[in-house]
């Protein structure tokens, strides 16, 4: 049952892909689901993971939101965020640029 | 010294008043005048008591003075007060008997920041402060800063104010400051405490409490303070201050000493595991020691300034690979050796146990000589192979030396090829740390990477002291700055009692004002909601010190507790910032210091303005003030 889970999720996350997601929705959906809160505004990382510049595919992305490995990171199902909001949270991800370079930030070379 | 002719005890005037009085209502009316007059501190006036009476009113031979004398005895700095009517005696016997010096009368404005000022004074200074408070809503209100202080393993001395004696209370007022047993509320998380009945009790319990506070595992203690041995004149004769002597700090059993030195030395990977070992300098100088011995990776739980953070050996180790865990001042071993189901799954699984099974768990603690029931900051059983019962920095000595004299030249040879791989694990760690703290760089709000990052620029050629706990930054400071001194550090709470950080950031800037170094704190922002005259208080005793507010605008952890709850109920997570943020309107920081009277730089949003706002904020803080930059910064 697991298993078809997971399966059903990727299949519909590879079709919302297609349509990449808006990004400046996505951006307002991370601040107000909370996402920001473990993987900071510009999904740089905190108490969770980074998860931005580059972020995983977007299939990946909604699959771990529905059964994420065992971590303190909660399940949010498809009840509380859909997979049209996560496609347009992880188009705002895919948005975000790259950071400098270290070689490129005097203080982190100090 | 005492004035034969006007120094009558109160209570002999009273009774006489009464006789001449001859009914109830008058001689309680009389009661009341010579009380509020004695409240006021003055003689009474002449055109209500009479000029007779007002000679008899004064004593300048009270029983606090002699309370001061051994308080002096013990060599307290400071003596950090709300002011208390029930301690109003030894109050004015700081002030002029003893010239407000030895101790210093700090003014407080909460005796939860009077007791958290001593609790991070003690961290860096080694010695404890004094906080007097009222036996009753005063310890109620120092009551979560005494918890913090014991699970902290800091010695603190509160005096609690009180009047046994229910026939000397004046007024109703003093009968709601007044407890039978006072230091009933505070006894489940004070080493100890005591009532004197007597000066010479008092003075015999003070030495024994400070004994007992100071011999580890140190912690609070409390010492009541009667209204009447401190306001009446001193009427006992041969009074004397009884010595303290030195004290010697427990040291763990040599044969069981013996035997963990052969565990690690035959370990192929042992990990060392620093709680609150460190209490002096020397338990840094005497880790390394160990550490080099060993070629051991030193993990440092970030408690006490252990361990300097750029050795080779620093944070290398993981104890699920280890064949021996040695750990020294280590509170919860169950939980450095097991895993818990997180918070987002229903139901509690037995814990998993991450270490090896055949790995041989040593603790060298000095909390197995001292635990209390009713508060359960002991933790899971400590289910160990070897557990000494000793002081770790006091017992260090014999363990190196132990471990030297096992040490062939080809084990030698063989921990320092293991020391050359740690040290390459080190070396990628901070790389790895570097090119974390680039991303994120130009965010607003603030990552607190940033933040580290711009500050250890401008400190890093300083005398430094870092007296905040950088745990909600994501320890940014301990992965990017070069800790190696002991007063550069000073862990948390303790007891993670919410409160603590800015009045105990006060406090360890007190202790640093003397040696002229420059404090720095990161302050989080709920954190000094709770109490934040103590910015005031900073100000008026010229306290430097350059406070950075992490300002996220809420608490923040409790806003993941709250997202993981509304996901776990399959319910709305865009509500958890109910009750959680600081927000609507948003406080700002720099506008409450100045209102504190303290300079205040911000709020920062912008990463570029960061660096200017530190330079102001050091030059200020080297002037010998102290100041507040507000930033805003992301959760973690």
């Amino acid at each position: 049952m697991r298993m078809f889970h997971l399966l059903a999720a990727l299949i519909l996350a590879a079709c919302l892909a297609a349509a990449q997601g808006n990004v400046e929705k996505g951006k307002t959906l991370w601040v107000k689901d909370g996402c920001y809160s473990c993987h900071g505004t510009d999904g740089h990382g905190g108490a969770g993971p980074k998860l931005a510049p580059r972020p995983m595919a977007v299939a990946s992305f909604i699959a771990i939101v529905r059964h994420p490995p065992v971590s303190s990171m909660p399940t949010f199902t498809a009840k509380v965020i859909s997979d049209a909001d996560l496609t347009d949270m992880w188009a705002y991800l895919k948005s975000i640029p790259d950071p400098p370079a270290v070689k490129d930030i005097p203080l982190l070379n100090q | 010294m005492a004035s034969k002719k006007t120094s009558v005890p109160r209570r002999g005037f009273l009774k006489g008043a009464a006789a001449l009085a001859g009914t109830v209502p008058i001689a309680m009316a009389q009661q009341t005048q010579v009380a509020q007059n004695r409240g006021a501190g003055r003689a009474a006036p002449a055109e209500t008591t009479g000029a007779a009476r007002a000679e008899v009113l004064t004593n300048e031979r009270p029983g606090a003075d002699f309370m001061l004398d051994v308080i002096k005895s013990l060599g307290i700095e400071f003596a950090a007060a709300n002011p208390a009517s029930s301690c109003r005696g030894l109050h004015e016997s700081i002030i002029n008997y003893g010239a407000n010096k030895n101790p210093e009368l700090l003014t407080c404005c909460h005796e939860e920041s009077s007791v958290a000022m001593g609790h991070g004074f003690a961290k860096i200074d080694g010695k404890p402060m004094m906080a007097m408070v009222h036996g009753t809503v005063g310890t109620q209100h120092a009551a979560m800063a005494i918890y913090n202080a014991y699970c902290d393993r800091v010695p603190t001395i509160v005096i609690l104010g009180n009047e046994m004696d229910a026939v000397a209370r004046r007024s109703y007022v003093e009968w709601t400051h007044s407890a039978q047993d006072a230091a009933s509320i505070i006894r489940d998380y004070t080493k100890w405490d005591d009532n004197p009945a007597s000066l010479q009790h008092f003075a015999e319990s003070m030495v024994r409490a400070y004994k007992i506070a100071m011999t580890p595992p140190m912690g609070p203690v409390a010492i009541i303070a009667s209204g009447k041995l401190q306001e009446e004149p001193i009427e006992e004769s041969n009074l004397r201050i009884p010595k303290l002597g030195r004290v010697i700090p427990p040291q763990g059993d040599a044969g069981a000493v013996a035997e963990a030195a052969k565990m690690l030395v035959e370990a192929e990977n042992p990990v060392i595991v620093a709680g609150r070992l460190a209490r002096t300098p020397a338990g840094i100088k005497l880790l390394v020691e160990l550490a080099d011995t060993l070629q051991a990776s030193v993990n440092d739980q970030r408690n006490r300034m252990n361990f300097p953070s750029n050795h080779p050996l620093y944070n290398t180790g993981n104890v699920a690979n280890a064949d021996v865990v040695l750990a020294l001042e280590v509170e919860d071993i169950f939980m450095l050796t097991h895993r818990m189901s997180p918070l987002n799954r229903i139901g509690m699984d037995a814990p998993k146990r991450i270490t090896k099974d055949t790995a041989k768990l040593i603790s060298i603690s000095s909390v197995d000589l001292f635990q209390k029931s009713n508060y359960q900051d002991f933790a899971r059983y400590n289910e160990v192979d070897l557990a000494i019962p000793g002081d770790g920095e006091a017992t260090l000595p014999a363990l190196i030396e132990a471990c030297k004299r096992l040490i062939t030249a080809d084990r030698r040879r063989a921990l320092q090829e293991r020391g050359s791989k740690l040290a390459e694990v080190s070396k990628r760690n901070r790389a790895q740390a570097r090119e974390q703290a680039a991303v994120g760089w130009d965010s607003s709000p603030l990552t607190s990477a940033r933040i580290s990052a711009e500050l250890w620029a401008q400190i890093k050629n300083e005398d430094w002291s870092l007296v905040g706990n950088d745990q909600f930054f994501a320890r940014w400071p301990t992965r990017l700055w070069n800790f190696d001194k002991h007063y550069q550090f000073i862990g948390g709470s303790g007891g993670e009692g919410v409160g603590y950080g800015a009045p105990g950031a006060v406090g360890a800037a007190l202790a640093n004002k003397k040696h002229g170094r420059l404090t720095i704190n990161i302050q989080n922002d709920g954190d000094l909601n709770y109490a934040p005259g103590v910015l005031w208080t900073a100000v008026h005793h010229q306290i430097p010190m350059l406070t950075i507010m992490n300002n996220n605008r809420g608490y923040h952890q409790e806003v993941m507790f709250i997202t993981t709850m509304a996901a776990r109920a399959n319910r709305d997570v865009s509500r958890a910032h109910i009750g959680t943020k600081l927000i609507e309107p948003n406080i700002d920081y720099a506008t409450m210091a100045k209102g504190y009277g303290m300079q205040g730089i911000g709020p920062i949003t912008d990463p570029k303005d960061v660096g200017p706002a530190i330079k102001r904020g050091i030059e200020i803080a080297k002037r010998g003030e102290p100041v507040l930059i507000d930033t805003v910064t992301q959760g973690r």
